[in-house]
């Protein structure tokens, strides 16, 4: 007989186990070498170029023979590439989530309402409510997410019962009608206030500093794991309503939390870097092609290949059109769509 | 032992089940039969607690099951609900491993106890050989089984399927049927399915309750309950119920319907001229 599809840890004589993806370890390190790679060139690249060795010394606190090199990796780079790794690494995580939750391949925070919410709200208050203080925008954006999201799992949850389609077609209605509003402020707006507002709307992670670091990691730090110890309760949702009911989840109370932490992660994550779309939507499909369905390997996947994702974006951002710089969100948005199309496609052909 | 008190169940709109009393004995295999509609399918969402009651209670061992933690509950009583969905790709090995799910924690993810009831689930249920293919690419009666084999890992006394075997063709019908039997018979099991075929209610049930229009019409030894006269009242058919000549069963041959729709004072008639 075969075995099970997981590593066992299981010490003797405690009442203790824990079960791990058989595949995890090994995508988990490969993507992990992949995402520090790109980070090391990534921050060698830009309008002062440094070699990906001397990028290397100058994190570890080697001498490397020009003192502007602390400055241009330690202070201006290195904040910026952490964050783009764990802006991914939420944006795919809470994916992996949203897609569990709803049982349909095609879910993600941007699909689902969340992140035009969060774009609504920002732009909405720096063009019209003109002085409003520029460092809250990501709390009310935070916000918009939060209340988009409600007005989701209000709709779509306490009468409808088990229906991932109904979901997406009022999260697609939602974002319609959130997106219109968005281009109307947008119209009536004056041109410098729009210019501000339009960062918002093609996330990027442009000029991040340590402090937007350090505000974000805790959103990461506490979400994250949460997401991954629902990763059971996941799978048993998966198996429809009345299967998880009859396995003793409680579907309402489990459902609601876990959407509450997607929505943590990707409201955090617009709050952060604006709205980066499609980072959702693609990390988990790969993941699943790389270890398969249990969500206990594929969540935490799914936020390791959100991380590489958007590091890469950022990475070809900042080196196709150099000296220009192009937003991450832009670049994912390009990635995104055909991807999109292709799985659109797919999903048509076998149904 | 699983009984209803004064259960009534319904979604929105009028009542499907009013004020229903019945018991389920424990360790035998109970049939719900009943016409489209009758609210059997209903009665056994609200056993398994899927449905909450507008009125009345589920009893298990004297507690009402809406008070019972529902983890703990999956740990008494399982349910198969009509055509569940695999998910694409999932295995018939981590399918039936979810089974387990009540009895683990957090810190308690697999246990040697839920390696053991895996692999147990696997053999009763003969999908040793499959248990490595994916759900969503088997035969219909082998995705029956992995779904009963799931429902097994659970360990509960009770286990409630609702038309385990519909979509099935002729040899898997009788697989799954014999597979519940053997569960029942060797384990002690207490078994309630709701089926859709008569013949499978008297060859495979010990107890079988009638229902119409939300209504017990009859409940008892199949024997006690599939005569001409229940077929006439609950079903509106003519039919003639003849001893099965291998095991004595009564076995029912509908020859067609009745001239008028039955009514309750059809049925009362029948049980007086039957009295």
């Amino acid at each position: 007989m075969k075995t099970f599809p997981w590593i066992t840890i299981r010490p003797k004589h405690v009442r203790f186990s824990l079960r791990i993806d058989r595949r995890l370890p090994r995508v988990g390190l490969l993507v992990g070498l992949l995402v520090l790679a790109i980070m090391i060139i990534n921050m060698g690249v830009g309008e002062y170029k440094i070699s990906p060795l001397d990028v290397v010394k100058t994190l570890l606190g080697m001498e490397t023979g020009d003192p502007q090199h602390v400055l241009i990796v330690r202070t201006l780079r290195l904040p910026r590439m952490l964050l783009s790794a764990l802006v991914g690494l939420a944006l795919g995580t809470s994916g992996a989530l949203l897609q569990g939750l709803t049982r349909n391949p095609l879910a993600d925070p941007s699909i689902m309402g969340i992140n035009t919410g969060a774009g609504l709200v920002a732009v909405v208050l720096t063009i019209l409510v003109r002085d409003f203080p520029a460092r809250w925008i990501p709390v009310a954006a935070f916000a918009g997410a939060l209340v988009a999201a409600g007005l989701m799992y209000v709709l779509a949850w306490r009468k409808g019962g088990d229906s991932p389609m109904r979901l997406i077609l009022i999260g697609v209605g939602l974002s319609a009608v959130g997106s219109a509003v968005t281009t109307l402020v947008i119209t009536i707006g004056n041109i410098y206030d729009v210019q501000r507002a339009m960062i918002w709307l093609t996330g990027s992670v442009y000029g991040r500093s340590w402090a937007d670091f350090w505000a974000f990691a805790p959103w990461v730090a506490i979400a994250v794991p949460l997401a991954w110890f629902q990763a059971r309760q996941l799978n048993s949702l998966h198996l429809g309503e009345d299967v998880a009911l009859g396995l003793g989840v409680s579907v309402g109370r489990q459902r609601a939390w876990i959407l509450l932490i997607a929505v943590a992660l990707a409201g955090a994550s617009v709050a952060v870097a604006g709205v980066i779309s499609f980072v959702g939507l693609i990390a988990p499909h790969v993941a699943r092609r790389l270890v398969g369905t249990d969500h206990t390997g594929l969540v935490p996947t799914a936020g390791m290949l959100g991380a590489l994702l958007l590091v890469a974006a950022d990475w070809i951002g900042r080196t196709i059109a150099a000296p220009n710089e192009i937003p991450c969100g832009l670049v994912t948005a390009v990635i995104g769509v055909p991807f999109f199309l292709t799985m659109l496609y797919q999903h048509a052909k076998t149904k | 032992m699983l009984a209803t008190d004064t259960l009534t169940l319904g979604y929105d709109g009028p009542n499907i089940l009013d004020q229903l009393s019945i018991t389920l004995p424990a360790g035998q295999i109970t049939a719900l039969i009943g016409p489209n509609g009758c609210g059997k399918s209903t009665l056994l969402r609200g056993l398994a607690r899927l449905i909450k009651p507008k009125h009345g209670a589920v009893v298990l061992d004297g507690h009402d099951v809406q008070r019972i933690p529902t983890r703990q509950l999956a740990t008494q009583l399982g349910i198969l609900p009509q055509n569940p969905v695999a998910p694409e790709g999932l295995t018939v090995r981590e399918l039936v491993a979810q089974g387990r799910y009540p009895h683990q924690r957090w810190f308690q993810q697999w246990s040697a106890a839920d390696e053991q009831a895996v692999r147990s689930a696997l053999e009763i249920t003969n999908m040793v050989e499959l248990a490595d293919r994916a759900v969503d690419a088997l035969s219909g009666g082998q995705r029956q089984r992995a779904w009963i084999a799931m429902t097994l890992a659970q360990e509960t006394d009770i286990i409630l399927l609702d038309e385990p075997t519909t979509f099935l063709d002729l040899a898997h019908q009788v697989e799954v049927l014999q597979l519940l039997e053997q569960l029942n018979r060797q384990s002690g099991r207490t078994i309630v399915m709701v089926v859709h075929d008569l013949n499978h209610a008297t060859r495979h049930a010990d107890h079988v309750i009638a229902l119409r229009a939300g209504v017990v019409q009859a409940a008892g030894s199949p024997r006690e309950v599939i005569t001409p006269s229940l077929l006439r009242a609950v079903f509106g058919i003519e039919a003639e119920v003849i001893p099965d000549p291998r095991s004595g069963v009564p076995l029912c041959i509908p020859y067609g319907l009745c001239a008028a729709e039955p009514t309750d004072t059809l049925y009362a008639d029948a049980v007086g001229s039957r009295a």
